[in-house]
């Protein structure tokens, strides 16, 4: 390895909205998933009928509801205007060959048959694919959450335009699949907090720090 | 009540603003029927006048009213009005031809009578239709007369003006149609395609938002605007939990947790009892039961759903705010599973990190090109 490092340049993979939409994205769903859980098994903590615990809790749900699914339309928007590291063949990589092999790599990398760890400069196939898995969830959150929202106001241009929403889930149905949603998207954030770790100690290619400050240590051939 | 047609001749009815005080109801009742008829079908005061004078004209619509797979709630609704004035006015402003539980005659003689109805009012009368109709089999689950609900429902319905659709088994297919549905049994509007259908679902309805779509229809000559899912806007227009009396509980953080506990004392909000408000749209907070006594979550109780389709799957169970996962067993919460998920996943993971934190010697690719 260290006969290379003469060879390392810099390069910028993950541009700023790529950045600031997944630092969004995550302080969204950790205020979403706090109040969300206290929405779906509150406590008794208004001392008084004129407490307003319930309500507020609800107003940062909303808030929080609204900045997320704008962040989620941005990064959206930005997979087909971003660089190539953020575009949308990034997350599809079952659709052509050479995606296919780097997903079978990669998959025997993680299930400990082989030894070499598959090293892209952008998303590794598997984790495009997962993220591909992740955005429909979030799209899923917003659907329902918004569903569930608009109900204050049957007929309302929210309500009118979610018509087919409220068609395809009966009204227990949408609050429920929020709900256990949800825990997939934690059972997500542990997931992707340790892969991003296991890949930041294996493959040595800073992805950790790769999302704070954009770039990552790239080897170009001579 | 409605008369057989021999007393009717006996008793000649009187036209016009006086009809209504020799029956001994006063000016003063018909005309507060008339205001609140209007509030219930949130018209301005400015169109009392104009109901008033709808009721006091001599056009009496014929109503035939079927029942067929349903409990008879909704007729018992309408006749124990406790307030006996409306359901005078309603009976006496609709010339009832045909209802199974209170009509005087019997057998054949009943159906000729509706016959008759059908025969001489063809698309001038009203239908009105209780219970859920089966489709299973041809329809021999529930047969009247010797004829399948189905056929009865085609025939009455489809030569009617309009069909109202009374209680959430006609309106939705309701208990009768709960899973696994032995008899197919469908709503009105399923059975008979095409027909005029608005649903007024409940369990039971409430008579104040049947009698005011009637008053409506005689008013102004059509059925009330309605939503979605055909059920008048007046009715069904907002949801239980935005008019809910225990509101301010649930925006405080007040809430039951037992039932008799401290707060189901105080009148806190029965949302962690199971509650189905926040998905239930209906009008029972404002125009409440039995001449506005009452309603179930007023009386303690959390909101079944009733007038939501498919309520019996889809709100139970009654007593948790969620439903059960499907495929678990009926003990595990969403969030029993939720926590196992996450826990699994945090294991899996967690032994995953041992052995890769133990494993020497792999080798990263060095093919990375920028
Ligand atoms: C990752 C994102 C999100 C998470 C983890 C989340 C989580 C939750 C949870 C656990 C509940 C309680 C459900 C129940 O038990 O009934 C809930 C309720 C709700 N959420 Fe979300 N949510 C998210 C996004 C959104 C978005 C984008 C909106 C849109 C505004 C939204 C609107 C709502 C509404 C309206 C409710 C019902 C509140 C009520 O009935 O008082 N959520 N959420
Ligand atoms: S009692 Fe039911 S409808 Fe009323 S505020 Fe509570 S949850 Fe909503």
């Amino acid at each position: 390895m260290a006969r290379n490092r003469s060879c390392l340049y810099e390069e910028y993979v993950w541009e700023v909205p790529v950045r600031a939409t997944h630092w969004i994205n995550m302080l969204a769903i950790i205020a979403l998933s706090v109040t969300g859980i206290y929405i779906g098994s509150p406590k008794t903590l208004g001392l008084d009928p004129s407490d307003y615990v319930m309500g507020w809790v609800r107003v940062v749900h909303f808030t929080a509801g609204y900045t997320f699914a704008i962040s989620v339309a941005s990064r959206i928007w930005w997979a087909f205007v971003g660089n190539r590291h953020a575009g949308w063949r990034e997350f599809v990589p079952f659709l052509y060959p050479e995606g296919r092999r780097d997903m079978g790599r990669m998959f025997l990398y993680y299930v400990f048959i082989s030894r070499k760890v598959p090293h892209p400069t952008g998303h590794n196939a598997l984790a495009g694919t997962t993220y591909l898995l992740v955005f429909i969830l979030y799209l899923v959150m917003v659907g329902t959450g918004f569903a569930l929202y608009a109900e204050h106001a049957p007929g309302g241009v929210m309500h009118t335009l979610l018509t087919p929403l409220y068609a395809l889930f009966s009204d227990q149905g949408m609050r429920l699949t929020h709900h256990m949603v949800m825990w997939l998207l934690v059972g997500f954030a542990i997931h992707h907090i340790y892969s991003a770790w296991l890949m930041d100690v294996k493959e040595r290619g800073g992805v950790m720090s790769s999302i704070f400050g954009g770039y990552k240590p790239v080897k170009r051939g001579e | 009540m409605p008369k057989s047609s021999d007393e009717r001749e006996v008793i000649p009815r009187p036209s016009g603003a006086s009809a209504w005080e020799e029956r001994g109801i006063s000016r003063r009742d018909f005309m507060k029927f008339c205001t609140a008829t209007a509030a219930a079908l949130a018209l301005p005061v400015s169109l009392v006048p104009r109901i008033a004078e709808a009721l006091e004209a001599d056009g009496r619509p014929s109503v035939i009213w079927l029942e067929f797979q349903g409990c008879t709630g909704d007729s018992e609704a309408l006749l124990r009005a406790a307030n006996p004035t409306v359901g005078e006015i309603v009976l006496d402003v609709l010339s009832v031809d045909y209802h199974e539980t209170i009509m005087a005659a019997a057998g054949h003689q009943a159906e000729e009578a509706r016959l008759k109805t059908e025969k001489e009012r063809s698309g001038k009368y009203i239908a009105v239709v209780e219970g859920a109709i089966p489709v299973k089999d041809g329809g021999i689950y529930c047969c009247v007369g010797g004829r399948s609900a189905v056929d009865i429902a085609r025939e009455v319905c489809g030569g009617a003006l309009a069909t109202i659709a009374v209680g959430t088994c006609a309106s939705f297919g309701g208990i009768p149609a709960a899973a696994p549905n032995p008899t197919g049994a469908v709503s009105v509007s399923e059975a008979v395609p095409g027909a005029t259908v608005v649903n007024i679902p409940g369990c039971p309805l409430n008579t104040d938002n049947l009698v005011a779509t009637i008053v409506h229809f005689i008013t102004f000559g059509k059925l009330p605007a309605v939503d979605g899912k055909g059920r008048p806007l007046f009715a069904f227009g907002k949801r239980i939990h935005d008019n809910c009396e225990r509101r301010a509980h649930f925006d405080a953080g007040q809430y039951v947790e037992q039932w008799g506990d401290q707060g189901h004392r105080k009148g806190y909000c029965l949302y962690k009892m199971g509650c189905k408000g926040p998905e239930t749209f209906h009008n029972c907070p404002t125009q409440r039961y039995n001449e506005k006594t009452s309603w179930p979550v007023g009386a303690g109780h959390g909101c079944a759903g009733c007038s939501e389709p498919h309520f019996w799957d889809t709100m139970t169970p009654f007593y948790r705010r969620l439903p059960n996962v499907p495929g678990f067993g009926i003990e595990m919460t969403a969030d029993k599973i939720g926590l196992g998920l996450a826990a699994g996943t945090a294991a899996a993971f967690g032994i995953h990190g041992v052995v890769s934190a133990l494993r020497k010697g792999d080798e990263s690719d060095e093919g990375k090109e920028g």
